[in-house]
Protein backbone atom coordinates (compact mmCIF):
# COMPACT_ATOMS: atom_id res chain seq x y z
CA UNK A 1 0.00 0.00 0.00
CA UNK A 2 1.18 3.75 -0.63
CA UNK A 3 2.58 4.94 2.39
CA UNK A 4 0.83 8.27 1.64
CA UNK A 5 -2.27 7.12 1.27
CA UNK A 6 -2.19 7.24 5.14
CA UNK A 7 -1.15 10.94 5.28
CA UNK A 8 -2.17 12.31 9.31
CA UNK A 9 -4.70 15.63 8.36
CA UNK A 10 -0.99 18.12 9.13
CA UNK A 11 0.04 15.98 6.05
CA UNK A 12 -3.42 16.63 3.98
CA UNK A 13 -3.44 20.64 4.63
CA UNK A 14 0.71 20.52 4.03
CA UNK A 15 -0.93 19.08 0.57
CA UNK A 16 -3.82 22.08 0.21
CA UNK A 17 -1.26 24.49 0.80
CA UNK A 18 1.13 23.00 -2.02
CA UNK A 19 -1.41 23.06 -4.52
CA UNK A 20 -2.43 26.23 -3.55
CA UNK A 21 0.58 27.79 -4.28
CA UNK A 22 0.90 25.91 -7.49
CA UNK A 23 -2.05 27.39 -8.42
CA UNK A 24 -1.23 30.88 -7.46
CA UNK A 25 2.33 30.11 -10.19
CA UNK A 26 -0.21 28.89 -12.80
CA UNK A 27 -2.16 32.24 -12.33
CA UNK A 28 0.45 34.37 -12.90
CA UNK A 29 0.85 34.58 -16.37
CA UNK A 30 -2.84 35.07 -17.01
CA UNK A 31 -2.91 37.60 -14.62
CA UNK A 32 -0.28 39.58 -15.76
CA UNK A 33 -1.24 39.12 -19.37
CA UNK A 34 -4.66 40.53 -18.39
CA UNK A 35 -3.25 43.31 -16.71
CA UNK A 36 -0.91 44.63 -19.29
CA UNK A 37 -3.61 44.29 -22.24
CA UNK A 38 -6.49 45.17 -20.25
CA UNK A 39 -6.45 47.10 -16.90
CA UNK A 40 -3.34 49.31 -17.47
CA UNK A 41 -4.68 50.49 -21.00
CA UNK A 42 -8.19 50.97 -19.55
CA UNK A 43 -6.42 52.73 -16.32
CA UNK A 44 -4.40 55.05 -19.02
CA UNK A 45 -7.62 55.90 -20.87
CA UNK A 46 -9.26 56.69 -18.24
CA UNK A 47 -6.33 59.24 -17.58
CA UNK A 48 -5.83 61.20 -20.85
CA UNK A 49 -10.00 61.80 -20.85
CA UNK A 50 -8.27 63.97 -17.86
CA UNK A 51 -5.60 65.36 -19.65
CA UNK A 52 -5.21 67.72 -23.29
CA UNK A 53 -3.11 64.98 -24.92
CA UNK A 54 -3.37 64.97 -28.58
CA UNK A 55 -2.35 62.20 -31.35
CA UNK A 56 0.29 64.11 -32.77
CA UNK A 57 1.97 64.70 -29.08
CA UNK A 58 0.98 61.51 -26.91
CA UNK A 59 3.44 62.30 -24.16
CA UNK A 60 2.91 65.66 -23.39
CA UNK A 61 -0.47 66.18 -22.30
CA UNK A 62 -1.41 68.09 -19.56
CA UNK A 63 -4.19 67.64 -16.97
CA UNK A 64 -7.10 69.58 -17.12
CA UNK A 65 -9.59 67.86 -14.68
CA UNK A 66 -12.95 67.46 -16.38
CA UNK A 67 -12.38 69.87 -19.26
CA UNK A 68 -12.99 67.16 -21.82
CA UNK A 69 -16.58 66.44 -19.79
CA UNK A 70 -17.94 69.62 -18.83
CA UNK A 71 -16.31 72.67 -18.33
CA UNK A 72 -17.61 76.54 -17.97
CA UNK A 73 -16.95 80.08 -18.45
CA UNK A 74 -18.76 83.14 -17.78
CA UNK A 75 -18.22 85.91 -20.53
CA UNK A 76 -18.14 89.34 -19.61
CA UNK A 77 -21.41 89.78 -20.69
CA UNK A 78 -22.58 87.60 -18.09
CA UNK A 79 -23.29 84.81 -20.60
CA UNK A 80 -22.36 81.81 -19.76
CA UNK A 81 -20.62 79.45 -22.05
CA UNK A 82 -20.37 75.71 -21.76
CA UNK A 83 -18.15 73.29 -23.55
CA UNK A 84 -17.36 69.05 -23.11
CA UNK A 85 -18.97 65.96 -24.31
CA UNK A 86 -21.49 66.35 -21.75
CA UNK A 87 -23.25 69.48 -23.78
CA UNK A 88 -21.66 68.27 -26.77
CA UNK A 89 -25.61 67.04 -29.33
CA UNK A 90 -22.92 64.98 -31.28
CA UNK A 91 -22.52 62.85 -28.35
CA UNK A 92 -25.78 63.01 -27.24
CA UNK A 93 -27.05 61.80 -30.69
CA UNK A 94 -24.84 58.84 -30.26
CA UNK A 95 -25.67 57.59 -26.80
CA UNK A 96 -29.47 57.99 -27.96
CA UNK A 97 -28.46 55.68 -31.37
CA UNK A 98 -26.58 53.33 -29.17
CA UNK A 99 -29.40 52.58 -26.39
CA UNK A 100 -32.38 52.46 -29.53
CA UNK A 101 -30.14 50.28 -31.61
CA UNK A 102 -29.23 47.74 -27.99
CA UNK A 103 -32.40 47.62 -26.88
CA UNK A 104 -34.51 47.09 -30.19
CA UNK A 105 -31.68 44.68 -31.75
CA UNK A 106 -31.83 42.25 -28.42
CA UNK A 107 -35.11 42.24 -28.13
CA UNK A 108 -36.44 41.23 -31.61
CA UNK A 109 -33.51 39.01 -31.18
CA UNK A 110 -34.64 37.50 -28.09
CA UNK A 111 -38.16 36.85 -29.66
CA UNK A 112 -36.82 34.85 -33.01
CA UNK A 113 -33.97 33.44 -31.25
CA UNK A 114 -36.70 32.11 -28.82
CA UNK A 115 -38.78 30.58 -31.90
CA UNK A 116 -36.02 29.14 -33.67
CA UNK A 117 -34.76 27.49 -30.77
CA UNK A 118 -38.48 26.19 -30.33
CA UNK A 119 -38.17 25.04 -34.14
CA UNK A 120 -35.00 23.14 -33.46
CA UNK A 121 -36.21 21.91 -30.21
CA UNK A 122 -38.78 20.07 -32.15
CA UNK A 123 -38.52 16.23 -33.57
CA UNK A 124 -38.46 16.84 -37.75
CA UNK A 125 -36.60 15.24 -40.03
CA UNK A 126 -33.59 17.23 -41.36
CA UNK A 127 -33.52 19.06 -38.46
CA UNK A 128 -29.63 18.79 -38.10
CA UNK A 129 -29.55 20.67 -41.69
CA UNK A 130 -31.23 23.78 -40.20
CA UNK A 131 -28.74 24.21 -37.10
CA UNK A 132 -25.90 23.86 -39.73
CA UNK A 133 -27.78 26.28 -41.97
CA UNK A 134 -28.18 29.29 -38.58
CA UNK A 135 -24.39 28.47 -37.92
CA UNK A 136 -23.44 30.55 -41.01
CA UNK A 137 -24.53 33.94 -40.32
CA UNK A 138 -22.87 33.25 -36.94
CA UNK A 139 -19.39 32.23 -38.89
CA UNK A 140 -19.42 35.26 -41.44
CA UNK A 141 -17.28 38.10 -40.80
CA UNK A 142 -19.13 41.10 -39.76
CA UNK A 143 -17.42 42.98 -42.19
CA UNK A 144 -18.13 40.53 -45.14
CA UNK A 145 -21.72 40.32 -43.85
CA UNK A 146 -21.83 44.63 -43.64
CA UNK A 147 -20.37 44.27 -47.35
CA UNK A 148 -23.02 41.51 -48.31
CA UNK A 149 -25.69 43.24 -47.53
CA UNK A 150 -24.39 46.97 -48.65
CA UNK A 151 -24.72 45.13 -51.79
CA UNK A 152 -28.32 43.08 -51.68
CA UNK A 153 -29.32 46.78 -50.05
CA UNK A 154 -27.84 49.05 -52.65
CA UNK A 155 -30.38 51.39 -54.06
CA UNK A 156 -29.89 51.27 -57.71
CA UNK A 157 -29.20 47.18 -58.54
CA UNK A 158 -29.95 45.74 -54.81
CA UNK A 159 -31.60 42.25 -54.76
CA UNK A 160 -34.15 43.39 -51.67
CA UNK A 161 -34.95 46.92 -53.23
CA UNK A 162 -35.92 44.31 -56.55
CA UNK A 163 -37.72 41.84 -54.69
CA UNK A 164 -40.30 44.44 -52.76
CA UNK A 165 -40.72 46.14 -56.08
CA UNK A 166 -41.87 43.02 -57.92
CA UNK A 167 -44.30 42.15 -54.75
CA UNK A 168 -45.74 45.33 -55.15
CA UNK A 169 -44.72 46.66 -51.43
CA UNK A 170 -42.60 49.60 -52.43
CA UNK A 171 -43.33 51.81 -55.44
CA UNK A 172 -39.75 53.35 -55.58
CA UNK A 173 -36.21 52.45 -54.72
CA UNK A 174 -34.90 52.95 -51.31
CA UNK A 175 -31.91 54.19 -50.39
CA UNK A 176 -31.24 51.98 -47.22
CA UNK A 177 -28.10 52.76 -46.21
CA UNK A 178 -27.84 56.26 -47.39
CA UNK A 179 -31.34 57.90 -46.98
CA UNK A 180 -31.61 59.03 -42.77
CA UNK A 181 -35.10 57.04 -42.28
CA UNK A 182 -34.25 53.98 -43.25
CA UNK A 183 -30.23 53.55 -41.89
CA UNK A 184 -31.08 52.36 -39.06
CA UNK A 185 -33.27 50.07 -39.97
CA UNK A 186 -30.77 48.48 -42.03
CA UNK A 187 -27.83 48.42 -39.62
CA UNK A 188 -31.01 46.32 -37.26
CA UNK A 189 -31.86 44.02 -40.00
CA UNK A 190 -28.19 42.83 -40.63
CA UNK A 191 -27.28 42.61 -36.86
CA UNK A 192 -30.37 40.52 -35.98
CA UNK A 193 -29.81 38.45 -39.13
CA UNK A 194 -26.23 37.65 -38.19
CA UNK A 195 -26.70 37.14 -34.01
CA UNK A 196 -30.38 35.50 -33.40
CA UNK A 197 -28.68 32.02 -34.10
CA UNK A 198 -26.30 33.06 -31.42
CA UNK A 199 -29.30 33.62 -29.49
CA UNK A 200 -31.09 31.36 -30.63
CA UNK A 201 -28.17 28.49 -29.51
CA UNK A 202 -28.24 29.31 -25.99
CA UNK A 203 -32.07 29.24 -26.15
CA UNK A 204 -32.15 26.12 -27.44
CA UNK A 205 -29.40 24.72 -24.71
CA UNK A 206 -32.23 26.26 -21.84
CA UNK A 207 -34.77 24.75 -23.84
CA UNK A 208 -32.98 21.08 -23.73
CA UNK A 209 -32.70 20.95 -20.17
CA UNK A 210 -36.32 21.34 -19.48
CA UNK A 211 -37.38 17.63 -18.93
CA UNK A 212 -39.06 15.99 -21.29
CA UNK A 213 -42.05 14.48 -18.80
CA UNK A 214 -43.36 17.81 -18.19
CA UNK A 215 -44.38 18.51 -21.77
CA UNK A 216 -46.11 15.03 -21.44
CA UNK A 217 -47.73 15.63 -18.20
CA UNK A 218 -49.50 18.85 -19.54
CA UNK A 219 -50.38 17.18 -22.61
CA UNK A 220 -52.50 14.51 -20.71
CA UNK A 221 -54.12 17.35 -18.42
CA UNK A 222 -54.91 18.90 -22.18
CA UNK A 223 -53.32 22.20 -21.49
CA UNK A 224 -52.76 24.64 -24.45
CA UNK A 225 -49.73 24.50 -25.93
CA UNK A 226 -49.18 28.66 -25.74
CA UNK A 227 -50.19 28.72 -22.20
CA UNK A 228 -47.30 25.71 -21.64
CA UNK A 229 -44.69 27.89 -23.02
CA UNK A 230 -45.72 30.93 -21.49
CA UNK A 231 -46.28 29.13 -17.56
CA UNK A 232 -43.83 26.34 -17.96
CA UNK A 233 -40.89 26.44 -20.53
CA UNK A 234 -40.58 30.29 -20.00
CA UNK A 235 -40.07 30.04 -16.52
CA UNK A 236 -37.51 27.35 -17.26
CA UNK A 237 -35.59 28.87 -19.80
CA UNK A 238 -35.64 32.35 -18.07
CA UNK A 239 -32.11 32.33 -16.26
CA UNK A 240 -30.25 31.11 -19.72
CA UNK A 241 -32.85 33.67 -21.67
CA UNK A 242 -31.12 35.90 -19.04
CA UNK A 243 -27.83 35.14 -19.37
CA UNK A 244 -27.96 35.33 -23.19
CA UNK A 245 -30.00 38.65 -23.37
CA UNK A 246 -27.13 40.47 -20.90
CA UNK A 247 -24.23 38.92 -23.65
CA UNK A 248 -25.88 40.44 -26.52
CA UNK A 249 -26.64 43.67 -24.72
CA UNK A 250 -23.18 44.15 -24.26
CA UNK A 251 -22.35 43.35 -27.58
CA UNK A 252 -24.74 45.94 -28.64
CA UNK A 253 -23.89 48.60 -26.37
CA UNK A 254 -20.27 48.35 -27.89
CA UNK A 255 -21.27 48.46 -31.23
CA UNK A 256 -18.35 49.50 -34.06
CA UNK A 257 -17.36 47.51 -37.17
CA UNK A 258 -21.03 46.56 -38.44
CA UNK A 259 -21.78 50.63 -38.47
CA UNK A 260 -18.57 51.33 -39.64
CA UNK A 261 -18.86 49.88 -42.44
CA UNK A 262 -22.73 49.60 -43.47
CA UNK A 263 -23.63 53.25 -42.81
CA UNK A 264 -20.19 55.34 -42.76
CA UNK A 265 -21.64 58.30 -43.12
CA UNK A 266 -24.72 58.26 -41.13
CA UNK A 267 -25.60 60.42 -38.20
CA UNK A 268 -28.67 58.56 -37.71
CA UNK A 269 -26.27 55.50 -36.44
CA UNK A 270 -23.52 57.00 -35.02
CA UNK A 271 -22.70 55.06 -31.90
CA UNK A 272 -20.92 55.73 -28.92
CA UNK A 273 -17.76 53.50 -30.18
CA UNK A 274 -18.07 55.07 -33.75
CA UNK A 275 -17.71 58.49 -32.53
CA UNK A 276 -15.64 58.18 -29.40
CA UNK A 277 -12.86 56.55 -32.36
CA UNK A 278 -13.47 59.06 -34.70
CA UNK A 279 -12.24 62.12 -32.45
CA UNK A 280 -9.67 59.96 -30.80
CA UNK A 281 -8.27 58.65 -34.43
CA UNK A 282 -9.67 60.96 -36.89
CA UNK A 283 -10.26 64.29 -35.59
CA UNK A 284 -7.27 64.75 -33.51
CA UNK A 285 -8.83 64.97 -30.08
CA UNK A 286 -6.98 61.68 -28.77
CA UNK A 287 -8.43 62.92 -25.22
CA UNK A 288 -11.53 64.56 -25.84
CA UNK A 289 -12.22 60.92 -27.50
CA UNK A 290 -11.12 59.13 -24.68
CA UNK A 291 -13.56 60.91 -22.51
CA UNK A 292 -15.90 59.55 -24.77
CA UNK A 293 -14.74 55.37 -24.34
CA UNK A 294 -14.55 56.20 -20.26
CA UNK A 295 -18.57 57.37 -20.57
CA UNK A 296 -19.21 54.46 -22.34
CA UNK A 297 -17.52 52.21 -20.40
CA UNK A 298 -19.01 53.35 -16.94
CA UNK A 299 -22.32 53.20 -18.74
CA UNK A 300 -21.45 49.90 -19.68
CA UNK A 301 -20.03 48.99 -16.01
CA UNK A 302 -23.42 50.57 -14.54
CA UNK A 303 -25.99 48.40 -16.36
CA UNK A 304 -23.77 45.05 -15.72
CA UNK A 305 -24.32 45.59 -11.97
CA UNK A 306 -27.71 46.83 -12.15
CA UNK A 307 -28.82 43.69 -14.68
CA UNK A 308 -27.15 41.36 -12.02
CA UNK A 309 -28.46 43.13 -8.81
CA UNK A 310 -32.16 43.32 -10.27
CA UNK A 311 -32.22 40.19 -12.17
CA UNK A 312 -29.93 38.24 -9.57
CA UNK A 313 -27.89 36.32 -12.73
CA UNK A 314 -25.93 33.82 -11.76
CA UNK A 315 -22.50 34.33 -14.13
CA UNK A 316 -20.41 32.52 -12.22
CA UNK A 317 -22.04 29.60 -12.80
CA UNK A 318 -21.25 28.62 -9.04
CA UNK A 319 -24.48 27.32 -7.60
CA UNK A 320 -25.03 24.97 -10.52
CA UNK B 1 -56.23 20.49 -39.15
CA UNK B 2 -53.02 18.54 -38.52
CA UNK B 3 -51.65 18.87 -41.93
CA UNK B 4 -52.35 22.26 -42.16
CA UNK B 5 -50.35 22.51 -38.77
CA UNK B 6 -47.47 20.42 -40.44
CA UNK B 7 -47.37 22.79 -43.27
CA UNK B 8 -47.24 25.98 -41.34
CA UNK B 9 -44.08 24.50 -39.27
CA UNK B 10 -42.29 23.24 -42.45
CA UNK B 11 -42.85 26.69 -44.30
CA UNK B 12 -41.40 28.48 -40.81
CA UNK B 13 -38.53 26.09 -41.49
CA UNK B 14 -37.77 27.02 -44.69
CA UNK B 15 -37.90 30.67 -44.38
CA UNK B 16 -35.28 30.29 -41.70
CA UNK B 17 -33.36 28.46 -44.03
CA UNK B 18 -33.35 30.70 -46.96
CA UNK B 19 -33.14 33.54 -45.14
CA UNK B 20 -30.43 32.00 -43.20
CA UNK B 21 -28.44 30.64 -46.36
CA UNK B 22 -29.30 33.72 -48.72
CA UNK B 23 -26.97 36.24 -48.53
CA UNK B 24 -24.03 34.01 -48.95
CA UNK B 25 -25.70 32.45 -51.71
CA UNK B 26 -26.55 35.82 -53.35
CA UNK B 27 -22.22 37.15 -52.57
CA UNK B 28 -21.59 33.57 -54.24
CA UNK B 29 -23.45 34.20 -57.33
CA UNK B 30 -22.27 37.62 -57.47
CA UNK B 31 -18.40 36.95 -57.09
CA UNK B 32 -19.07 35.14 -60.62
CA UNK B 33 -20.52 38.18 -62.25
CA UNK B 34 -18.21 40.92 -64.48
CA UNK B 35 -19.21 43.63 -66.20
CA UNK B 36 -22.57 44.58 -66.70
CA UNK B 37 -23.93 41.59 -65.65
CA UNK B 38 -23.50 41.92 -61.99
CA UNK B 39 -26.14 45.27 -61.69
CA UNK B 40 -28.92 43.11 -63.47
CA UNK B 41 -30.44 41.14 -60.14
CA UNK B 42 -30.49 37.33 -60.81
CA UNK B 43 -31.80 34.65 -58.61
CA UNK B 44 -29.88 31.40 -60.35
CA UNK B 45 -26.61 31.53 -61.29
CA UNK B 46 -26.26 32.89 -64.81
CA UNK B 47 -22.47 33.31 -65.52
CA UNK B 48 -19.19 31.35 -64.31
CA UNK B 49 -16.35 34.04 -64.52
CA UNK B 50 -13.45 33.76 -62.39
CA UNK B 51 -12.31 37.23 -62.85
CA UNK B 52 -13.37 38.55 -59.84
CA UNK B 53 -11.04 36.20 -58.47
CA UNK B 54 -8.47 36.68 -60.40
CA UNK B 55 -8.24 40.16 -59.81
CA UNK B 56 -8.78 40.09 -56.03
CA UNK B 57 -4.97 38.90 -56.20
CA UNK B 58 -3.98 41.65 -58.50
CA UNK B 59 -5.17 44.33 -56.75
CA UNK B 60 -3.26 45.47 -54.02
CA UNK B 61 -2.20 42.44 -50.96
CA UNK B 62 -4.66 40.37 -50.68
CA UNK B 63 -2.48 37.05 -50.31
CA UNK B 64 -0.51 39.04 -47.64
CA UNK B 65 -3.26 39.82 -45.98
CA UNK B 66 -4.31 36.45 -45.69
CA UNK B 67 -1.31 35.55 -44.80
CA UNK B 68 -1.23 38.13 -41.76
CA UNK B 69 -4.71 36.87 -40.94
CA UNK B 70 -3.82 33.54 -40.35
CA UNK B 71 -0.44 34.29 -38.64
CA UNK B 72 -2.03 36.63 -36.36
CA UNK B 73 -5.07 34.64 -35.15
CA UNK B 74 -3.07 31.68 -34.79
CA UNK B 75 -0.37 33.29 -32.69
CA UNK B 76 -2.84 34.74 -30.32
CA UNK B 77 -4.26 31.61 -29.94
CA UNK B 78 -1.76 29.75 -29.20
CA UNK B 79 -0.69 32.29 -26.67
CA UNK B 80 -4.05 32.15 -25.14
CA UNK B 81 -4.44 28.86 -24.63
CA UNK B 82 -0.64 28.29 -23.00
CA UNK B 83 -1.87 30.65 -20.67
CA UNK B 84 -5.41 29.82 -20.50
CA UNK B 85 -4.49 25.73 -19.70
CA UNK B 86 -2.73 26.10 -16.52
CA UNK B 87 -4.69 29.24 -15.35
CA UNK B 88 -8.01 27.13 -15.64
CA UNK B 89 -6.61 24.12 -14.14
CA UNK B 90 -5.64 26.57 -11.43
CA UNK B 91 -10.03 28.36 -11.20
CA UNK B 92 -11.20 25.09 -11.65
CA UNK B 93 -9.56 21.78 -9.47
CA UNK B 94 -7.88 24.32 -6.44
CA UNK B 95 -10.05 25.99 -3.77
CA UNK B 96 -8.66 29.45 -2.90
CA UNK B 97 -9.56 32.63 -1.45
CA UNK B 98 -10.78 34.99 -4.17
CA UNK B 99 -11.71 32.59 -6.31
CA UNK B 100 -14.82 33.79 -7.38
CA UNK B 101 -13.98 37.32 -7.82
CA UNK B 102 -10.94 35.91 -10.04
CA UNK B 103 -13.70 34.73 -12.07
CA UNK B 104 -15.82 37.60 -12.35
CA UNK B 105 -12.80 39.93 -12.67
CA UNK B 106 -12.03 37.65 -16.14
CA UNK B 107 -15.45 37.14 -17.76
CA UNK B 108 -15.76 40.91 -16.87
CA UNK B 109 -12.57 41.64 -18.99
CA UNK B 110 -14.40 39.40 -21.71
CA UNK B 111 -16.98 41.75 -21.95
CA UNK B 112 -15.44 44.72 -22.15
CA UNK B 113 -16.49 47.97 -24.94
CA UNK B 114 -13.02 47.19 -26.80
CA UNK B 115 -13.31 51.27 -27.60
CA UNK B 116 -12.60 51.26 -23.55
CA UNK B 117 -8.88 50.21 -23.67
CA UNK B 118 -8.22 51.71 -27.29
CA UNK B 119 -6.62 54.69 -26.45
CA UNK B 120 -3.79 53.52 -23.91
CA UNK B 121 -3.55 50.43 -26.09
CA UNK B 122 -2.43 52.89 -28.64
CA UNK B 123 -0.20 54.73 -26.60
CA UNK B 124 1.31 51.11 -25.21
CA UNK B 125 2.00 49.95 -28.86
CA UNK B 126 3.61 52.57 -29.75
CA UNK B 127 6.27 52.90 -26.69
CA UNK B 128 6.77 50.15 -27.34
CA UNK B 129 7.59 50.62 -31.24
CA UNK B 130 5.01 47.70 -32.29
CA UNK B 131 2.65 49.70 -34.28
CA UNK B 132 1.63 48.78 -37.68
CA UNK B 133 2.73 45.48 -37.10
CA UNK B 134 1.17 42.07 -36.88
CA UNK B 135 2.28 41.83 -33.16
CA UNK B 136 0.18 44.96 -31.77
CA UNK B 137 -2.76 42.91 -33.35
CA UNK B 138 -1.32 39.53 -31.16
CA UNK B 139 -0.74 42.11 -28.24
CA UNK B 140 -4.54 44.20 -28.47
CA UNK B 141 -6.48 40.61 -29.29
CA UNK B 142 -5.20 38.74 -26.53
CA UNK B 143 -8.02 40.96 -24.26
CA UNK B 144 -10.95 38.79 -25.45
CA UNK B 145 -9.20 35.77 -26.69
CA UNK B 146 -7.63 34.77 -23.17
CA UNK B 147 -10.50 35.32 -20.87
CA UNK B 148 -12.69 33.75 -23.11
CA UNK B 149 -10.33 30.49 -23.24
CA UNK B 150 -9.88 30.56 -19.54
CA UNK B 151 -13.54 30.77 -19.09
CA UNK B 152 -14.63 28.01 -21.24
CA UNK B 153 -11.98 25.65 -20.36
CA UNK B 154 -12.61 26.38 -16.74
CA UNK B 155 -16.09 25.56 -16.98
CA UNK B 156 -14.91 22.05 -18.66
CA UNK B 157 -12.16 21.28 -16.09
CA UNK B 158 -14.64 21.88 -13.34
CA UNK B 159 -17.33 19.21 -14.62
CA UNK B 160 -14.86 16.58 -14.65
CA UNK B 161 -14.40 14.18 -11.81
CA UNK B 162 -12.75 14.36 -8.95
CA UNK B 163 -11.41 10.50 -8.68
CA UNK B 164 -9.29 11.11 -12.23
CA UNK B 165 -6.98 13.51 -9.66
CA UNK B 166 -7.45 11.66 -6.82
CA UNK B 167 -4.85 8.73 -8.12
CA UNK B 168 -2.23 10.64 -9.25
CA UNK B 169 -2.37 13.15 -5.94
CA UNK B 170 -1.94 9.90 -3.93
CA UNK B 171 0.80 8.96 -6.11
CA UNK B 172 2.66 12.14 -5.38
CA UNK B 173 2.16 14.15 -8.74
CA UNK B 174 2.68 17.58 -8.81
CA UNK B 175 0.40 19.86 -9.97
CA UNK B 176 2.19 20.37 -13.15
CA UNK B 177 2.42 16.46 -13.35
CA UNK B 178 -1.39 16.28 -12.99
CA UNK B 179 -2.04 18.87 -16.04
CA UNK B 180 0.42 17.40 -18.44
CA UNK B 181 -0.35 13.69 -17.75
CA UNK B 182 -4.02 13.62 -16.64
CA UNK B 183 -5.71 16.40 -17.62
CA UNK B 184 -4.01 17.46 -21.36
CA UNK B 185 -4.76 14.11 -22.63
CA UNK B 186 -8.18 14.77 -21.58
CA UNK B 187 -9.05 18.27 -22.71
CA UNK B 188 -7.68 17.86 -26.45
CA UNK B 189 -11.40 17.76 -27.42
CA UNK B 190 -12.08 21.04 -25.40
CA UNK B 191 -8.82 22.83 -26.76
CA UNK B 192 -9.82 22.23 -30.39
CA UNK B 193 -13.08 24.19 -29.72
CA UNK B 194 -12.10 26.66 -27.67
CA UNK B 195 -9.25 27.34 -30.30
CA UNK B 196 -11.40 27.38 -32.95
CA UNK B 197 -13.95 29.87 -31.31
CA UNK B 198 -10.97 32.54 -30.59
CA UNK B 199 -9.79 31.79 -33.86
CA UNK B 200 -13.02 32.87 -35.42
CA UNK B 201 -13.14 35.86 -32.88
CA UNK B 202 -9.29 36.93 -33.77
CA UNK B 203 -10.16 36.08 -37.69
CA UNK B 204 -12.95 38.90 -37.89
CA UNK B 205 -11.86 41.33 -35.57
CA UNK B 206 -12.23 45.02 -36.69
CA UNK B 207 -11.63 47.98 -34.55
CA UNK B 208 -8.04 46.70 -33.17
CA UNK B 209 -6.92 45.66 -36.80
CA UNK B 210 -8.24 49.54 -38.39
CA UNK B 211 -6.34 51.05 -35.81
CA UNK B 212 -3.43 49.58 -35.14
CA UNK B 213 -2.03 49.02 -38.46
CA UNK B 214 -1.79 51.67 -41.63
CA UNK B 215 0.07 50.53 -44.91
CA UNK B 216 -1.74 47.49 -47.33
CA UNK B 217 1.04 45.14 -46.36
CA UNK B 218 0.31 44.91 -42.57
CA UNK B 219 -3.51 44.78 -42.85
CA UNK B 220 -5.71 41.56 -41.84
CA UNK B 221 -8.58 40.71 -44.25
CA UNK B 222 -11.50 42.73 -42.79
CA UNK B 223 -9.58 45.55 -42.76
CA UNK B 224 -8.70 44.96 -46.20
CA UNK B 225 -12.26 44.31 -47.39
CA UNK B 226 -13.53 47.24 -46.18
CA UNK B 227 -11.34 49.44 -47.76
CA UNK B 228 -11.54 47.83 -51.53
CA UNK B 229 -12.49 50.40 -53.45
CA UNK B 230 -12.66 50.54 -57.50
CA UNK B 231 -10.78 53.27 -59.48
CA UNK B 232 -12.95 56.25 -58.79
CA UNK B 233 -14.83 56.85 -55.84
CA UNK B 234 -18.49 56.27 -57.44
CA UNK B 235 -17.52 52.58 -58.69
CA UNK B 236 -17.49 50.65 -55.66
CA UNK B 237 -16.18 46.94 -57.21
CA UNK B 238 -18.73 44.69 -55.96
CA UNK B 239 -17.92 41.58 -58.09
CA UNK B 240 -14.17 41.81 -56.22
CA UNK B 241 -15.78 42.57 -52.84
CA UNK B 242 -18.00 39.39 -53.13
CA UNK B 243 -14.98 37.84 -54.30
CA UNK B 244 -12.95 38.28 -51.47
CA UNK B 245 -15.55 37.95 -49.36
CA UNK B 246 -16.34 34.24 -50.12
CA UNK B 247 -12.84 33.58 -50.16
CA UNK B 248 -12.45 34.77 -46.75
CA UNK B 249 -15.70 33.21 -45.91
CA UNK B 250 -15.73 30.03 -46.77
CA UNK B 251 -12.51 28.23 -44.93
CA UNK B 252 -14.60 29.48 -41.43
CA UNK B 253 -18.04 28.25 -42.59
CA UNK B 254 -16.53 24.78 -44.00
CA UNK B 255 -14.35 24.76 -40.63
CA UNK B 256 -17.84 25.46 -37.94
CA UNK B 257 -19.73 22.70 -40.05
CA UNK B 258 -16.99 20.10 -39.58
CA UNK B 259 -17.08 21.22 -35.51
CA UNK B 260 -20.71 22.68 -35.45
CA UNK B 261 -21.62 20.18 -32.03
CA UNK B 262 -18.61 21.04 -30.57
CA UNK B 263 -19.05 24.30 -31.11
CA UNK B 264 -22.73 24.53 -30.22
CA UNK B 265 -21.46 23.24 -27.22
CA UNK B 266 -18.57 25.33 -26.66
CA UNK B 267 -20.52 28.45 -26.84
CA UNK B 268 -23.43 27.55 -24.55
CA UNK B 269 -20.48 26.86 -22.29
CA UNK B 270 -18.85 30.46 -22.61
CA UNK B 271 -21.57 32.07 -23.39
CA UNK B 272 -19.36 35.11 -25.24
CA UNK B 273 -19.70 35.84 -28.57
CA UNK B 274 -16.08 34.93 -29.65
Amino acid sequence: MNPSHVASSSGKAELQAQRIRAAMLFLIPMIAALVLVAAYPLFRSIYFSFTDTSLSNLYGGQWIGFDNYLSWRTLPSGKTIFRGTLVDPAWWNAVWNTVRFAFVSVTLEAILGMIVALVLNAEFKGRGLVRAAILIPWAIPTIVSAKMWSWMLNDQFGIVNDVLMNLGIISQKIAWTASVDTAMFAVLIVDIWKTTPFMALLCLAGLQMVPKDVYEASKIDGIHPIKVFFKITLPLVKPALMVAIIFRMLDALRIFDLIYVLTPNSSTTKTMSIISRENMIEFDKFAYGSAQSTLLFTFIALFVILYIWLGKVDLSGDNK
Amino acid sequence: MKILKTLAFYLLVLVIVVVSVFPFYYAILTSFKTGTALFEVDYWPTSFSFNNYFSVFQQGEFLRNILNSVFVATMTVALALLMAVTASYALARVRFRGRGLLLMTILAVSMFPQIAVLSGLFEMIRFIGIYNTPWALILSYTIFTLPFTVWVLTTFMRDLPIEIEEAAIVDGATPWQIITKVFLPLMWPALVTTGLLAFIGAWNEFLFALTFTSSNETRTVPVAISLLSGATQYETPWGIIMAASVLVTVPIIILVLIFQRKIVAGLTAGGVKG
